[in-house]
């Protein structure tokens, strides 16, 4: 076994901000859905809309390191071993037996999580952002009137922009389970707050990523 | 840990800097500031009448002073002969009706009902002499009453069945001489007696708002901006501004908030966007008849009990008549919340040659026109006055009924206290055919609720509509009201989809905890 640095800073930091931000807008949003009541219905829609907005410039800046790094190569969804990766959630990992997806600095997600994640980058958190930016400028103020975006009714944005909520919490449920499953139970949750995991040996040398 | 500037610098800061940049930052908002100071500067009069040589005499007929007046004021004559206040009716394209000449002239109500055959009392509230019955001289300037909008010495009265024409006794010499603009109780002399009492009709519009507190009305108050009705009802050429849908039917000429405050009033941009669908009263009047309670119900089917032969009242412990003989059961209502509806500004009334539809069971006195998703509607408050009044049932009419003459015998309800005659007095009056047969049938009347503007911090919170279960607009239908409105089948898959990935990672965990301690062993 080997120590790697396998999460930089940034990367560490744009973790942890942004399951902040997702719980916190979960947390405020489904009090605007009426669900219950907590902050107050006009602070919840302020703390939203501002936590909104840290998020989406979170995204930008995470956006650019994705591509200066290279590191949006993790993403990249393969079908080898997917199938292997899914029976040993289902039978492997009550027998003990290892785990099919070597880790390592160039290749840090297994084919489910590439396959998971990528469908968040280029689906869900976009269908949230957008629905988000709609759902606060259907109506706006420019030009001394109220512009429309060319709709009257919000039911339609909520709609998809709710749905997209439980999905999302749906995924949370599951990622925080699912990071119990490494080496051993919290390997991998001092590997996101330290950056260093313990790892099988590489075959290569390979340079690190920033 | 020395990188640790470096991270701050660049990524921390960055980050802080543009998300404060893309917040909605507040401005500062001098309207209501500037409206302050423009509405502080009191109007001085150009002229002193007790000056004019004209009004050195005294006047024995109204009519007289009419005419002096129109000796200076050559053209005033013909502007309120124009006007809706002289004619009661006005020209109006109402969807399914077209063109119609309607107005309190000819309208029914669910309060008394209307005027017709009742004109000597009902038109004491008439800007003019003598509107007795159908005889009345619309086109004659002399018989316009200038004193009852323009006295200022609070002296001027109309007599009681006196058809407009003034009580007995005045002394016109010191009225004439004390005439100048309306003031609030030149119009509320009838505007807040709607309905034959105090703040009977409108429900925010009563005599409390001579003398409002802040809370009241910050409008009218003398601690707020202490508007006379004139300021907003802006009036040219005694064309006035303000409708009230009773008896308008289009939509022009309406006094609005918006005149004074512009459609941007609020500080909070996310306020303003709401102005699209809500109107600012359903905000800004949270509850009306503030201070002496309004009439919610009036059922004249209970009329004409006797008592011993003799007609009776019964009051409750507050005063507020529940029972008369000549009118029948009241309900009343103080701080009443108001309801809502979609309305664009225009009106249907129900006319009383209209036939009444084999299932209809509530006659619509008026309907407010509006909807979701017409650009022209908004969600305004109303009062709600619902009746139960006389009706045809041969010829599926609503009947006039006589109710008032000076004589007895004459057919009037309130002197005979017999409704039969009263039914066929006032429809023969009307000019229309009544067979015998009648029985009573439930109305609804929409008053729009304008007055008793709340100070800033009484308004509506986000709360009172943005709530599951009981808000202001739970009936408000064809809107997405976001805390409100749901959408079952999204709620109920993510909720479930929710249980299922709950319920799943236990399992899983459950079975991976019992396998590591086989293993163990």
């Amino acid at each position: 076994m080997q120590r790697v640095y396998l999460y930089s800073r940034y990367e560490r930091f744009w973790h942890w901000t942004q399951a902040f931000l997702i719980l916190f807008l979960a947390l405020t949003g489904f009090e605007i859905h009426g669900s219950y009541r907590l902050f107050g219905y006009e602070s919840a829609v302020s703390l939203h809309n501002n936590a909104a907005w840290i998020l989406i410039v979170l995204i930008i800046f995470t956006i650019f390191w994705h591509f200066t790094t290279g590191e949006w190569r993790q993403y990249m969804p393969t079908m080898e071993n997917l199938r292997a990766q899914m029976e040993y959630y289902v039978t492997g990992i009550f027998r003990n037996a290892p785990h099919p997806t070597k880790k390592t600095t160039l290749s840090k997600l297994n084919p489910m999580q590439r396959l998971v994640y990528l469908g968040l980058k280029i689906l869900f958190i976009p269908v949230m952002v957008i629905s988000g930016i709609i759902y606060m400028f259907y109506r706006y103020q420019f030009d001394g009137a109220i512009q429309s975006l060319g709709f009257e009714d919000l039911g339609l944005v909520a709609a998809i922009h709710t749905l997209g909520a439980y999905i999302l919490l749906a995924f949370v449920v599951v990622h925080v389970y699912l990071i119990t499953t490494g080496h051993t139970l919290t390997s991998n949750l001092r590997a996101m707050i330290t950056g260093w995991e313990l790892l099988e040996e590489e075959e290569e040398e390979e340079e690190r990523s920033i | 840990m020395k990188n640790i500037a470096p991270f701050v610098l660049s990524v921390i800061l960055p980050l802080v800097v543009i998300t404060i940049m893309l917040r909605d930052a507040t401005r500062d908002n001098t309207i209501l500031e500037n409206l302050r100071e423009e509405y502080s500067i009191p109007h001085i009069p150009s002229v002193d009448h007790s000056k004019h040589a004209e009004l050195q005499r005294d006047f024995t007929n109204p009519h007289e002073i009419t005419e002096t007046c129109l000796s200076c004021h050559t053209e005033r004559g013909k502007e309120v002969l124009g006007n809706a206040h002289w004619n009661w009716e006005r020209e109006a394209y109402i969807e399914g009706r077209g063109v119609t000449y309607l107005g309190k002239k000819n309208l029914i109500n669910n309060f008394c009902t209307g005027i017709l055959s009742n004109e000597a009392t009902c038109n004491r509230c008439h800007i003019g002499y003598g509107w007795s019955d159908h005889t009345f001289d619309h086109s004659n300037p002399l018989n316009i009453d200038c004193l009852i909008c323009h006295d200022n010495s609070g002296m001027y009265d109309k007599a009681r069945g006196g058809a407009g024409y003034p009580v007995p006794g005045l002394d016109f010499q010191s009225i004439v001489q004390q005439v100048g603009l309306p003031r609030k109780d030149n119009c509320g002399y009838c505007h807040f007696y709607g309905g034959g009492g105090n703040n009977v009709k409108h429900g925010d519009l009563e005599n409390a708002l001579l003398t409002a507190s802040w809370d009241v009305d910050v409008h009218m108050s003398a601690e707020g901006a202490g508007l006379e009705c004139s300021d907003c009802h802006t009036t040219r050429n005694h064309q006035m501004m303000g409708r009230y849908y009773g008896v308008s039917s289009d939509n022009s000429m309406r006094a609005t908030c918006e005149d004074c405050h512009t459609n941007l009033p609020h500080v909070q941009k996310t306020l303003n966007e709401h102005a699209v669908t809500v109107a600012c009263q359903t905000c800004h009047i949270p509850v009306y008849a503030k201070v002496n309670p309004t009439k919610m119900h009036w059922d004249w089917s209970t009329a004409t009990d006797r008592r011993d032969g003799e007609p009776y009242e019964v009051l409750d412990t507050l005063g507020n008549l529940l029972y008369t003989s000549i009118k029948g059961d009241f309900h009343w209502r103080q701080n009443a919340i108001p309801g809502y509806v979609w309305f664009n500004g225009t009106a249907d009334h129900h006319l009383i040659s209209d036939i009444i539809g084999e299932n209809d069971s509530v006659i619509y006195i008026n309907t407010l026109f509006g909807e979701a998703g017409d650009p022209g509607s908004r969600i305004y408050p109303v009062k709600i006055h619902t009746g139960r009044q006389p009706y045809d049932t041969e010829y599926k009419t609503i009947i006039q009924a006589k109710l008032w003459d000076k004589d007895p015998g004459m057919g009037a309800l309130w002197v005979d206290l017999e409704w039969e005659e009263a039914l066929a007095a006032g429809m023969e009056y009307v000019g229309m055919p009544f067979s015998g047969q009648y029985d009573f049938i439930d109305s609804k009347m929409f008053l729009m609720i304008n007055h008793m503007v709340s100070p800033s911090d009484q308004a509506l919170q986000c709360e009172d509509c943005h709530t599951r279960t009981g808000g202001r607009l739970a009936d408000i239908q064809g809107v997405y009201i976001p805390g409100q409105s749901t959408h079952s089948a999204i709620d109920f898959f993510g909720i479930t989809m929710l249980i299922l990935a709950l319920s799943g990672v236990f399992f899983h965990a459950f079975l991976r905890f019992f396998a590591s301690r086989k293993t163990n062993k």
